[in-house]
């Protein structure tokens, strides 16, 4: 699967929603628990994950791989735990800004 | 990303809470979702090819700007208050959008392709249209086209793309997390780069944005009490006014959190008295431009509160316009790009995802990414960002560059001076001569030796201005903008 910026991404067997805000500098397999990411698009049996440890994907929040550069903003949450070649991709932090606007 | 996947998520996320209110008429993010989906069919049906917006702040601002990213053409808000000279050849050199329109006719747009604001709320106006939206809208395709307020001439089309706009979105405001009863007041237009970010900001963390169509001072301080307004953005006239209103009572406004301010340089004199006037209430000055997609920098709450206890260090910095947010890089160079040393002034270059220094005529964004403000400024020893002005407006007298704002900061400390412009005049000696037009405070009075006295005891002699006149009024851009160039006429001719 392409992953380029802007696509938007599901877990076919949960309910998490990503937009690829950077797409991975080489091609990397991004799962959700274990099962292969697809396009949102793309038919979703939507079996869940059984036991999903973890915090789950949570929405608004931004996921970076650091090896390869992928970076995913969660649209929709889910219970499944995002890893991108079988690493575990974690929030990427962000410093609370006093509201400027 | 592009603005409406920010929407989508709100409308996702929204447990029916108001996002937008204007008048009498509120919505929810899911009622925004909704209409903005039906207006971007129907306007790909109408073959549009972009969407402007020619009016005051409104419901219908946030339908068509995000009908417009569901439609995958560029929003172009224009400022509604330009003259038809000026209006016309913006609104031609946009043939083919179509036209959103608080009063009509709009000056030049075709008849055919004008929308009456108020028919975006109505579902029978696009009842018909069963055309399909793209389901995918690159990132890279042109969100916003914002013509800058143009204090130098000719408005220029500054190109803000779905990823610089998103990238500061959700590179600085965490998704849904305002509370509840949190409300935003805005005031700022729709064409300008604030008023823009404010209405993505805001929803997409969930609080509601609250519309005035016009500032009054009054209306503005009985609209935060109204409504709870606990986050307010102001530009410094506004500000100004809000101040010469209270006349020394207290604001006694206690819902009011964070009061942020921007798009133009805030005179010491009014910040000092507002800090004053509205305690409990956190001050953020914000600063950015339009080819920045806003805010790259901020002094926060605490750094106001400490200037305001007195802290030496923190009254400096009071002047300087904070830290650039994480993910903005910052260099200060000389004329020949130089990078200079902490506390030299220089040109400001800046860098990160949100910067776009696109316009329709080319990007100025150099090999390395870094674009050149055209802002003079300089960086103290703990990262603090201090800007003079424009180097346009930078005088050079005798080889020596002099920033007005320096002058007109000392200017405005006398009690007698309201507010003051500073401008180099040609001279034949010099190169340039110091020229200041000075409007004096209701019932003050002063003379030009005073002045000129009072500015070489605070500033070196070769900047007291070799001329001063007095005027009844210094003239400004709608939102808050010195017009300098107008002050320069006036003082040469």
């Amino acid at each position: 699967m392409d992953i380029k910026a802007g696509s938007r991404l599901a877990c076919p067997e949960c309910s998490t929603e990503l937009v690829v805000v950077k797409p991975p500098s080489a091609p990397v397999a991004l799962t959700c628990s274990g099962v292969a990411i697809v396009e949102a698009t793309a038919d979703r049996p939507g079996g869940g994950h059984g036991d999903a440890a973890g915090e789950g994907a949570l929405v608004g929040k931004r996921y970076a791989d650091e090896e390869t550069g992928l970076e995913v903003l969660c649209a929709k949450p889910g219970p499944g735990t995002l890893a991108a070649d079988g690493r575990v991709i974690e929030i990427k932090g962000a410093k609370p800004l006093p509201s400027s606007d | 990303m592009n603005l409406s996947l920010l929407l989508e998520m709100a409308s996702s996320a929204s447990d029916e809470r108001i996002a937008v209110v204007s008048g009498d008429v509120a919505l929810s993010a899911i009622d925004l979702d909704t209409a903005a989906r039906r207006v971007a069919a129907r306007f790909l049906e109408m073959g549009a090819t972009g969407v402007v917006y020619c009016g005051t702040n409104d419901v219908s601002f946030p339908i068509a700007l995000f009908a417009a990213s569901y439609a995958g053409i560029p929003f172009i808000p224009l400022n509604y208050r330009l003259g038809v000279e000026q209006l016309q050849p913006l609104v031609e050199a946009n043939a083919g959008a179509v036209v959103v329109a608080e009063v009509m006719p709009v000056v030049g747009a075709d008849p055919a392709m004008t929308v009456d604001r108020r028919e975006l709320l109505d579902e029978a106006f696009a009842a018909t249209s069963d055309v399909e939206l793209p389901g995918f809208v690159d990132p890279e395709d042109v969100a916003v086209l914002l013509y800058t307020s143009g204090t130098s001439g000719t408005p220029k089309a500054a190109i803000l793309r779905h990823r610089h706009l998103t990238a500061y979105v959700i590179g600085t405001v965490e998704f849904a997390g305002a509370e509840p009863e949190q409300a935003a007041l805005v005031t700022v237009p729709p064409y300008h780069i604030a008023g823009m970010a404010n209405l993505l900001s805001n929803l997409y963390a969930g609080r509601r944005i609250v519309y005035l169509e016009a500032f009054d001072a009054e209306v503005w301080i009985d609209t935060v009490r109204r409504e709870g307004v606990t986050q307010a953005m102001v530009v410094p006239t506004m500000l100004a006014r809000v101040v010469t209103h209270l006349d020394g009572s207290p604001a006694d406004l206690p819902t009011l959190r964070t009061l942020s301010y921007g798009g133009a340089r805030m005179p010491l004199p009014v910040l000092e008295q507002a800090l004053e006037l509205f305690a409990g209430t956190g001050f953020v000055n914000a600063y950015g431009l339009t080819e920045t997609s806003s805010t790259i920098a901020l002094l926060g709450p605490d750094d106001h509160a400490a200037a305001f206890a007195g802290d030496p260090v923190a009254k400096v910095r009071l002047g300087s316009v904070g830290k650039v947010l994480p993910g903005i890089e910052v260099e200060v160079r000389d004329e020949d790009g130089n990078v200079l040393a902490v506390g030299e002034p220089g040109l400001v270059f800046l860098r990160g995802e949100q910067v776009s220094g696109e316009y329709d005529a080319g990007s100025v964004i150099d090999e390395a990414g870094w674009f050149p403000t055209r802002d003079r400024g300089w960086i103290d020893a703990d990262d603090y960002l201090f800007i003079e002005g424009r180097a346009d407006d930078t005088i050079i007298r005798g080889g020596e560059n002099i920033a007005p704002a320096e002058i007109e900061d000392v200017l405005v400390r006398h009690p007698a001076v309201d507010s003051a412009c500073v401008v180099g005049l040609p001279n034949d000696e010099w190169g340039q001569s110091i020229a200041a037009a000075v409007v004096l405070s209701a019932g003050r009075s002063t003379t030009v030796e005073e002045l000129q006295a009072y500015c070489r005891e605070h500033l070196r002699g070769s900047k007291t201005p070799e001329t001063i006149v007095f005027r009844d009024e210094l003239p400004h851009t709608p939102t808050g903008k010195l017009l300098r160039r107008e002050v320069l006429a006036d003082l040469a001719g």
